[in-house]
C-alpha cells in the first residue's frame, strides 16, 4: 500500500519493474518514434519497439528516472545504428570541403541584388513545408543527421549528445557545424530541383 | 577586427553558445558594424527555428497503440 493509501504497490518485484519502466517510457513513446522516423524512415517503429525491448532489459543500469530521456535516446540511437548496418544503405558521403563554404543566406542575397529585400530569406523558408524539410534531412548522412536532430529538435546538448553517442564532443561540435552547413546547402538544392526558387527578375 | 567569412563561420557557435568569452566578443564586433552579417545572424537564428518546427512528426495513433501495447506486454520478457 503506498503512503498516500493508493493500491499501487507492487508485490512482484517483476511487475514493479515493469511498472516503473512503463511510467519512465510512455511519455517518452512520441519523441523516440519522432527521433526514429528521421534516422531510419518506414523502420522507425521496429527501431522503437527494438529500443523498449533493450531498455527493459537493462532497466538495471539506469539509475535514476531524470536520466530515462537520455538512457531511451542513446539506446534508440544504437538500434537504428543496426538497423543501418543491417541494410547497408548508407547516405552518400559528402566531401568536407564542399560542405563549408556554403552559405544560404548569401546565395538567396545573390538572386536579390544588394540591397534586398529583409524578408526574401523569410520569404524563401516559408515556401517549405514540413514535408520537403523532411525529405531534405532524409538526404544528410545519418552522422551529421542525429548530432542536428538531437541538438535542435529534442533540445540536448551537444556534450550530452556525446554521452549518448559515445563520440567526442569535438567530433559532435564539428558534425554539428558540418551537419547544418550540409542542411543549408541541401534545402537550396532541394528548391532549384523542386522549382520553388523565385523566378529571376528580368 | 575578424573577417565576414570568421564571423558566419562562428555564427551558429555563436548562437548555440558554444563560443567562449574572447570568440563572442569578436562576433559582436563584427556584428556592430556589419549588416550583411547581422542580416545572416538573424538567418541562422530563424533557420534553427525552422528546421526545429518542421522536423517534428506527429506518432500516428495506431503505432502508438502497438508501442503502448508492448511496454503492457512485458510479462515474461
Amino acid at each position: 500500500m503506498a503512503a498516500d493509501g493508493a493500491c499501487t504497490e507492487d508485490t512482484d518485484p517483476a511487475d514493479a519493474a515493469r511498472r516503473r519502466f512503463r511510467e519512465l517510457a510512455e511519455p517518452e513513446l512520441p519523441r523516440l518514434y519522432r527521433l526514429a522516423r528521421r534516422l531510419v524512415g518506414d523502420d522507425a517503429e521496429d527501431a522503437v519497439q527494438d529500443c523498449l525491448l533493450n531498455a527493459y532489459r537493462r532497466l538495471g543500469q539506469l539509475e535514476h528516472g531524470d536520466a530515462a530521456p537520455a538512457w531511451l535516446t542513446r539506446i534508440l540511437v544504437n538500434c537504428c545504428r543496426d538497423r543501418h548496418r543491417r541494410r547497408a544503405r548508407r547516405p552518400q558521403e559528402v566531401a568536407v570541403e564542399d560542405i563549408e563554404q556554403f552559405s544560404l543566406y548569401r546565395k538567396l542575397a545573390d538572386e536579390d541584388p544588394f540591397p534586398y529585400s529583409d524578408s526574401l530569406h523569410l520569404d524563401f523558408l516559408h515556401r517549405f513545408g514540413r514535408e520537403d524539410v523532411q525529405a531534405v534531412l532524409a538526404t544528410l548522412p545519418e552522422h551529421y543527421r542525429t548530432p542536428l536532430l538531437l541538438v535542435y529538435v529534442d533540445g540536448f546538448l551537444a556534450k550530452e549528445v556525446a554521452q549518448m553517442t559515445k563520440v567526442p564532443l569535438g567530433t559532435i561540435l564539428a558534425r554539428l557545424h558540418r551537419g547544418r552547413k550540409l542542411f543549408e546547402r541541401r534545402l537550396w538544392e532541394y528548391a532549384e530541383a523542386n522549382e520553388m526558387l523565385r523566378e529571376p527578375v528580368a | 577586427m575578424i573577417s565576414c567569412a570568421q564571423a558566419v563561420r562562428e555564427l551558429w557557435d555563436y548562437l548555440d553558445g558554444l563560443v567562449d568569452d574572447a570568440e563572442r566578443a569578436a562576433v559582436e564586433e563584427h556584428l556592430s558594424v556589419c549588416r550583411r552579417c547581422c542580416g545572416e545572424l538573424e538567418f541562422a537564428e530563424e533557420l534553427r527555428g525552422f528546421l526545429a518546427r518542421n522536423a517534428d512528426e506527429e506518432l500516428p495513433p495506431d503505432v502508438h497503440a502497438r508501442l503502448t501495447a508492448t511496454l503492457h506486454g512485458l510479462e515474461g520478457r
